[in-house]
């Protein structure tokens, strides 16, 4: 034991740590001991970040500290109410297609549907996968987060129950889109989980996910909940892997999700993450070329307001010649909200012929709105093409003007062009089914905005 | 074709020596011990018979420094601990009678400064010509030795002489305005410079002057081990206007040398400042050893409005260069403009950039960045764009664009922008290329020889920074920027 004294900011964690660790799932795995042990650790020594860190210098986690969050209860009662059909889905399709539901980081099998899903996909629960076959895990779970020495990633590994294992076979392709759906049941408790999910895409393989994170008030009183989210992500060599995320959580939530990538020669990964919750919200994506002819896009659209944080980190590492990289990133924010955007490219020595494009654009929609852009290129490689882009502004008058000379309320040009910059943000989405049906969310979302007006 | 006969210039500039300004002048010094304490800081404000405030501003920063921790978290720089005690703080020319004109001079400095091609001497005795229209403040080491233009400058009432000499002669000016933009507490190498700053340049222009010459001063870095430490404060009152030169070349030496230099401007209602710098200090060997470490505290303040400011840099030369020259846009419709070229071969290292804190309404400000990376380097571009919630309608425009010559160098963009206003307009575009090999061929085709071509070529990248120096400096950076690049290629 470390004589040094505990971080205040860490102390809660650690005395869950203390109380719950011999009742984790995977307690008999001594490699899962490991990594959890390694976790806490790394957890102890830094506790929260604070914005003096660097990478935090733009979000600051203050008012999660201060509150004393729980482990979830079992939430199963209180959630009779829900059906499967009644649970929103992103796809048209939603109720009838593949999908698991987790509630408070915890796989609720009675709302999940895993039928369906051709031969050569697993797809099942961690706490499952750790009970039943740890063999499907062991030696891929951690693999890549644990080069990731980060307090919160630590943490989600020492205290990791539950989450998705979605491990397809080389050459397979699933058609249909698979929905992954974290629900924060907030009740008069303030909860803290930490959900922990692997997903290989095998060689020549296809696969899409789509996450739902959303929030739903059990009870009268909305207490905070903490999604500590790390996701471990492997794409074969020649795979594609279509990976997107709608994040509304309610507005008393705290989600820091952490998806780390690392994508073999030819490999195609495409995430977008169309984000309107939470009070904080970090995401944040590693992505690492692991070989030539990678192609890695990172995009999103975010629309905030009131109080709310919507920080977006990426880090785009080019290790491997002849790969391509593209991000954008657009968000509109309101209120006295502030959005956050770091983005950074490495280009590793001899990783020539790399291709990388980043923009980001943010309109701000009141006075009080604030937003921190900080895009970074560093470069060791002289034959490539490197750029990135930043605007920040307000709604064009010129265009105003023009909508509403013909006829447009000003709220309702406003919407409209919100929409439209926001809407080519969701053009990025590769996957035609789910682009349709992120760009009808948010419409909704807008509707919703200017009905609210 | 000019720029052919430019580029038979550089050539034969590049075949002469790796560093034409490398040489050192024999003179005898007078120093302060080695090391650094409160004693040193007393020596030089004795040495420079300064009133006791300025002393006890010296000694609040010193003491303040001690209380302080070099920062080595940030900046994209690597390089030894530095020994601040196994330095000399004070060297100052022997004769220390001021001279009472050029012939007094020390004739080995007036040699030394025909070698940087210094037109020390005043150019209207000595053809009659009219065009020569720049006054030198010429800073040999710490001690300003002389001073021309005086006369012509003193009649419109524009003050420019040495900072020790302002101390004395303008106290008011010094005490009002010194201190006000970088405040002694401001970063550790500020602060360090507060204590132990030994000369540097005084401009004042008083109101609704238009200054009918460019202010110039060349920092020479001459003794071994002499950390120099520069201070300079130009105050441009209502409706002036200024152009300021700053040129440094510095003899070759084998140990790192120090400098950390600090410059305040401060602009009042409808003036304008125009800063340019030439900075092709010692960058070390081939394999980084020595060089000078160029650790400087550049800041403006547009207090009044429509003020302007506009930093001019190219940086060529030292070991590490760290330095973001910054504009504060307090006053409404101030600007703010920054064009640096950064280049770095080796061993070099540079972080640099600017920052543009828009306070004020209406305000613009403009960032144009070319960096250029080539040999074992590292060149970092880091900037701040900051709108302040009362700063309705700022606008910027930066752009950083960076070229690479060679695959064991390093280019970096690390820029940071915060908007608290929806009426400002940010907009940020960094792109990083190579010299194209098509490019390269076009040139070869017609004759050019591979370092030609090179030359060329990224005389053109740099173009539109290098046209916003004024001439006397223009000429001299384009062959800088080829010389820099020299056995990159091939």
């Amino acid at each position: 034991m470390t004589a040094v004294p505990n971080l205040p900011s860490a102390e809660p964690y650690l005395r869950q740590w203390t109380e719950r660790r011999a009742g984790l799932p995977g307690g008999g795995l001594a490699w899962l001991a490991h990594q959890r042990e390694t976790g806490i650790e790394r957890f102890r020594a830094k506790g929260v970040p604070t914005p003096r860190t660097e990478a935090w210098k733009y979000t600051n986690l203050r008012a999660l500290e201060r509150i004393a969050f729980q482990p979830p209860a079992a939430n199963e009662a209180a959630l009779a109410f829900v059906s499967p059909s009644a649970l929103p889905s992103v796809l048209p399709d939603g109720a009838a297609a593949v999908r698991l539901v987790f509630v408070d980081g915890r796989l609720h099998a009675g709302l999940s549907r895993t039928e369906g899903l051709p031969a050569g996909v697993r797809l099942l629960g961690l706490a499952d996968a750790l009970a039943r076959e740890p063999g499907l895990v062991e030696g891929r779970l951690g693999r890549i987060a644990s080069d990731l020495v980060e307090p919160l990633v630590g943490l989600n590994s020492a205290l990791a129950e539950d989450g998705l294992v979605l491990l397809v076979d080389d050459g397979v392709a699933v058609a249909a889109p698979i929905e992954v759906v974290h629900l924060s049941a907030t009740g008069d408790r303030a909860v803290a989980y930490h959900p922990r999910s692997l997903i290989a895409v095998g060689k020549g393989a296809l696969v899409t996910l789509v996450e739902h994170h959303l929030g739903i008030a059990v009870g009268p009183a909305a207490g905070a909940t903490f999604a500590n989210h790390v996701t471990e992500i492997e794409v074969g060599a020649g795979a594609t892997f279509h990976h997107y995320k709608v994040q509304r959580e309610g507005q008393g939530a705290f989600h820091v999700a952490r998806t780390l990538v690392r994508i073999a020669a030819d490999g195609h990964y495409d995430n977008f993450a169309l984000t309107s919750g939470a009070r904080i919200s970090r995401n944040e994506i590693h992505a690492r070329l692991d070989g030539t002819g990678v192609m890695c896009r990172l995009n999103g659209a975010y629309l905030i307001g009131g109080n709310q944080h919507a920080d977006t980190t990426t880090f785009i590492d080019h290790a491997s010649p002849e790969c391509g990289s593209r991000e954008v990133y657009k968000g509109a924010i309101d209120g006295d909200a502030r959005a956050v955007f770091q983005g950074k490219i490495l280009v590793r020595r001899g990783a020539q012929k790399t291709d990388g494009y980043q923009i980001n654009n943010a309109l701000l929609l009141s006075d009080a709105a604030e937003i921190d852009s900080k895009p970074e290129l560093e470069i060791y490689a002289d034959d490539v093409k490197c750029s990135h882009g930043a605007t920040v502004g307000e709604l064009d008058a010129a265009q105003l003007f023009y909508l509403r000379a013909r006829g447009l309320p000003l709220e309702q040009a406003r919407a409209l062009l919100i929409g439209a910059f926001l809407h080519e943000a969701v053009d990025e989405v590769q996957h035609e089914a789910v682009r349709d049906a992120f760009h009808a969310m948010l419409d909704g979302w807008l509707a919703a905005r200017e009905a609210s007006a | 074709m000019p720029a052919v006969n430019e580029t038979i210039d550089t050539v034969r500039d590049v075949t002469e020596g790796a560093y034409k300004w490398g040489f050192v002048t024999d003179i005898d010094m007078e120093t302060a011990p080695k090391g650094l304490n409160e004693d040193t800081v007393r020596f030089i404000s004795a040495k420079k018979n300064e009133p006791e405030w300025m002393l006890e501003w010296r000694l609040k920063a010193f003491r303040h420094w001690l209380t302080m921790e070099e920062p080595h978290h940030w900046a994209r720089l690597s390089y030894p601990p530095i020994d601040y005690q196994d330095a000399y703080y004070y060297a100052a020319p022997k004769s220390a009678q001021k001279p009472k004109s050029l012939d007094e001079v020390d004739p080995e400095l007036l040699k030394t400064y025909a070698k940087l091609g210094i037109p020390l001497r005043e150019q209207e005795i000595l053809a009659g010509v009219e065009s020569s229209n720049i006054a030198v403040d010429a800073v040999f080491d710490s001690v300003s030795v002389a001073t021309t233009f005086r006369k012509k400058l003193n009649e419109i009432g524009v003050i420019f002489c040495s900072i020790s000499e302002a101390v004395q002669e303008h106290p008011e000016l010094i005490r009002e305005y010194m201190g006000s933009v970088v405040p002694y507490s401001d970063n550790y190498f500020a602060t360090l410079n507060s204590a132990v700053f030994t000369d540097g340049s005084f401009v004042y222009i008083p109101k609704g002057v238009k200054c009918p010459m460019e202010l110039s001063t060349y920092f020479r870095i001459n003794a071994a081990n002499t950390g120099q430490f520069e201070r300079t404060l130009i105050i441009a009152d209502a409706g002036s206007q200024v152009s300021y030169l700053e040129g440094c070349t510095a003899p070759k030496r084998d140990e790192n040398q120090l400098h950390a230099a600090v410059v305040e401007l401060v602009v009042l209602d409808d003036a304008s400042i125009k800063y340019s710098t030439v900075q092709n200090w010692y960058p070390g060997d081939a394999e980084g050893r020595g060089g000078i470490y160029n650790f400087v505290t550049k800041r403006a303040a547009c207090r009044g409005k429509n003020a302007k400011v506009s930093w001019t840099q190219v940086e060529t030369g030292s070991a590490i260069t760290w330095k973001y020259p910054s504009c504060i846009l307090q006053g409404d419709g101030s600007v703010g403009e920054f064009y640096s070229v950064a280049i770095t071969n080796n061993r070099q290292q540079a972080d640099t950039g600017t920052k543009m804190i828009h306070i004020g309404k209406n305000t613009r400000s403009t960032i144009v960045s070319k960096g250029i990376s080539a040999g074992r380097s590292d060149n970092t571009y880091r900037g701040l764009v900051k709108i302040m919630p009362k700063a309705d309608g700022a606008r910027n425009h930066t752009q950083c664009d960076s070229l690479l010559i060679g695959d064991q160098c390093g280019a970096h963009t690390v820029p940071y922008i915060e908007n608290r206003n929806r009426t400002a307009s940010v907009e940020h575009e960094a792109t990083t290329a190579k010299v194209s090999e098509d490019q390269l061929f076009y040139c070869r085709q017609r004759g050019l020889s591979e370092e030609d071509a090179l030359g060329l070529i990224v005389n053109g990248f740099v173009k539109q920074v290098l046209q916003e120096l004024p001439m006397e400096f223009a000429v001299e950076a384009q062959k800088l920027v080829a010389i820099s690049l020299e056995g990159s290629v091939g």
